[in-house]
């Protein structure tokens, strides 16, 4: 493409002098300086981002080091914090909703891939796909008068009265507990692990498919025995990102989780997490310590969301290398 | 023979396990969409549109001030994200052997997961911090930072759609760089930056952890971009975790005309592609 340019923009000289196409005109120049300060900017509003988070906790990093991710004292009053059971509820809600998301969203993109009839593909995937459209502060709402109240009479006795005989599932039920947050989670991050898993699973040639069934497999043993596991490191990388979305997850969970300092065994008590303490407390902190406690935990927050979702990237990357690695689910 | 009817029981078993999950990943969907609308729709009146809140605990009242303060916020985020983003987007797929466009694409790419109460904070220190008091503005600043990556990369992936050919066409018939760039590359893909952009703008309007610390939030009616500012999604928070039964019904009739505004933009988005792809044939 440059040399086309180039020679049709080159004047008629007997010795053509090169020319870059860059600032070959003041109009170009002017484009290309406004262009280059845009794209500029995001580099380094992260690196401003990261600089601001990194000052803002240096005073509790200095107070506490890694004790802090140790220590369950969170003592605003005598300025002491510890943030173990806000990372033990980040990733307990996630794992729970993970377990959850997981096996439904599987099941749904394979259907939709494999199975279903063609003319209920797209309107299945954009249906789920609103699911994922719906803000999170409305998730909260309804979890808080829809879903918490019918959890708290039928679902919760249910499960302690079938499985009260583990620690998970004794102990009084409020409603608003780890558990809620965990399904609320598994809802919302269903509609990724979804449509980023059947992006991969359509990835996969239909020879694959064709050479199972030629075999004598059945349609689901087609599936199970070749499709998925040709897919595997990209379903694992949907995984991956659906626990990055909602180890990042903010409105509903706070509303839902009962936003308390403590780790308990049983999964109907309420717990906190890194995202609820940030939001429940930060306009409300009164102190430097108390303020640099909360920027530690953004930063950890941070930190722990970049490098999931970076693994997410390189796993879905590897296996829908071909066919779309822009991914416009990501 | 046994062998083979089982195999194929257990086939139809799965197939019939996997409808079920499709079933149940469509139940709450379904659910909270029913209850929006039967639980919402009772709150809404000319009332709710137009006036402010009542003293707490008192029945009547409305939300203007979260229509406006959402328009406001939103409004400004997206004049200050949709520019730089779009901007950024074209010098992405415009320059893509640039080491700069490596950078960008990759912290686009960060920044996209990264989670909006983080980025809340980032515009607490950066704003709020500095200036000694909430504002409307921080809000928005906080929004557009999390537009930017987002436009960025849908730009960046519609002009990547448009085939060389028209830009050496261009180029050969004696088109400037910059305005290949413009007259012909975006023009061509306009539709779909479009769409890039409103589905970014529904997904902000959406969001409140970045304006929890940042907009505050507010129970008046306020124009000033200087001062604590109400937004939709900030009274459904208040108002859901609050006391009174009137905030919990008023907080369903914010939620639904909220999701209306968040599904009327992202399907006007998506009409919008469609709509000029059948006039084109």
């Amino acid at each position: 493409m440059t040399s086309l340019a180039e020679s049709a923009a080159a004047p008629p000289d007997p010795v053509p002098a090169p020319l870059s196409l860059q600032g070959s005109s003041y109009g170009d120049r002017v484009f290309h300086l406004l262009l280059t300060l845009a794209a500029a900017a995001v580099p380094v509003l992260l690196g401003f981002l990261v600089y601001e988070l990194w000052t803002g906790s240096r005073l509790a990093i200095g107070q506490f080091g890694f004790q802090f991710l140790t220590s369950s004292v969170w003592d605003p009053v005598a300025e002491r914090f510890g943030a173990f059971p806000l990372v033990f509820g980040t990733l307990v809600s996630s794992l729970l909703a993970l377990l959850i998301a997981v096996p439904l969203s599987l099941g749904v993109a394979i259907y939709l891939t494999e199975f279903a009839p063609k003319a209920v593909r797209q309107p299945v995937a954009f249906l789920i796909g609103l699911l994922a459209a719906i803000p999170s502060v409305v998730y909260g709402l309804w979890g808080i008068f829809v879903l918490i109240p019918f959890l708290r009479k039928s679902i919760f006795p249910f499960l302690r009265d079938t499985l009260g005989f583990l620690p998970l599932f004794q102990g009084p039920i409020y409603g608003p507990s780890m558990l809620a947050a965990g399904i609320i989670l598994a809802i919302m991050v269903m509609p990724y692990v979804m449509s980023v898993s059947r992006e991969v699973l359509l990835a996969v040639p239909n020879s694959q498919r064709e050479a199972s069934l030629a075999l004598g497999a059945t349609r689901w043993e087609a599936v199970i025995t070749t499709v998925v596991p040709y897919a595997r490191s990209g379903i694992i990388g949907a995984v991956i990102l659906g626990l990055g979305r909602a180890l990042g997850e903010t409105m509903a969970v706070t509303m839902l989780i009962g936003n308390r300092h403590e780790i308990a065994a049983s999964l109907f008590a309420p717990g906190y997490t890194m995202a609820a303490a940030i939001a429940n407390e930060f306009s409300e902190a009164v102190g430097d310590m108390h303020l640099s406690a909360l920027a530690y935990v953004a930063f950890l927050l941070f930190l722990v969301t970049v490098l999931v979702n970076a693994g997410a990237r390189l796993l879905i990357w590897r296996v829908a290398r071909g066919a779309g690695a822009g991914s416009k689910a990501l | 023979m046994n062998r083979r009817f089982l195999r194929r029981a257990v086939s139809n078993l799965m197939v019939g396990l996997m409808l079920g999950a499709v079933v149940a990943a469509l139940l709450p969907l379904f659910f909270i969409l029913f209850n929006l609308v039967v639980k919402g729709a009772a709150s809404l009146s000319l009332d709710f549109f137009t006036q402010t809140p009542a003293p707490a605990g008192e029945t009547g009242g409305g939300v203007v001030h979260a229509l406006v303060g959402t328009l406001l916020i939103v409004g400004m985020a997206s004049l200050i994200g949709l520019p730089i983003g779009i901007a950024g987007g074209i010098y992405c797929a415009e320059y893509p052997a640039s080491r700069l466009t490596w950078l960008t694409r990759f912290v686009a790419d960060v920044m996209n997961g990264t989670p909006s109460i983080v980025v809340g904070v980032f515009a607490w220190t950066w704003i709020v911090a500095t200036q000694k008091h909430f504002s409307a503005l921080a809000g928005s600043a906080a929004l557009a930072l999390l537009m930017v990556p987002m436009i960025l990369r849908t730009t960046e992936e519609m002009i990547k759609l448009v085939p060389n050919s028209l830009r050496e066409a261009a180029l050969a018939l004696g088109y400037p760089r910059w305005r290949t760039s413009l007259a012909i590359v975006v023009r061509t893909t306009l539709p779909g930056i479009v769409t890039g952009g409103l589905l970014a703008v529904a997904r902000i309007a959406g969001e409140t952890a970045p304006l929890l610390f940042t907009a505050l939030g507010s129970q008046y009616l306020s124009f000033n971009p200087d001062q604590p500012m109400a937004a939709l999604p900030l009274t459904v928070f208040t108002y859901a975790t609050g006391p009174y039964e009137q905030w919990h019904q008023d907080a369903w009739a914010a939620a639904l005309v909220l999701i209306l505004l968040v599904f009327v933009l992202s399907l006007g988005a998506r009409l919008a592609v469609r709509q000029r792809f059948d006039s084109n044939g």
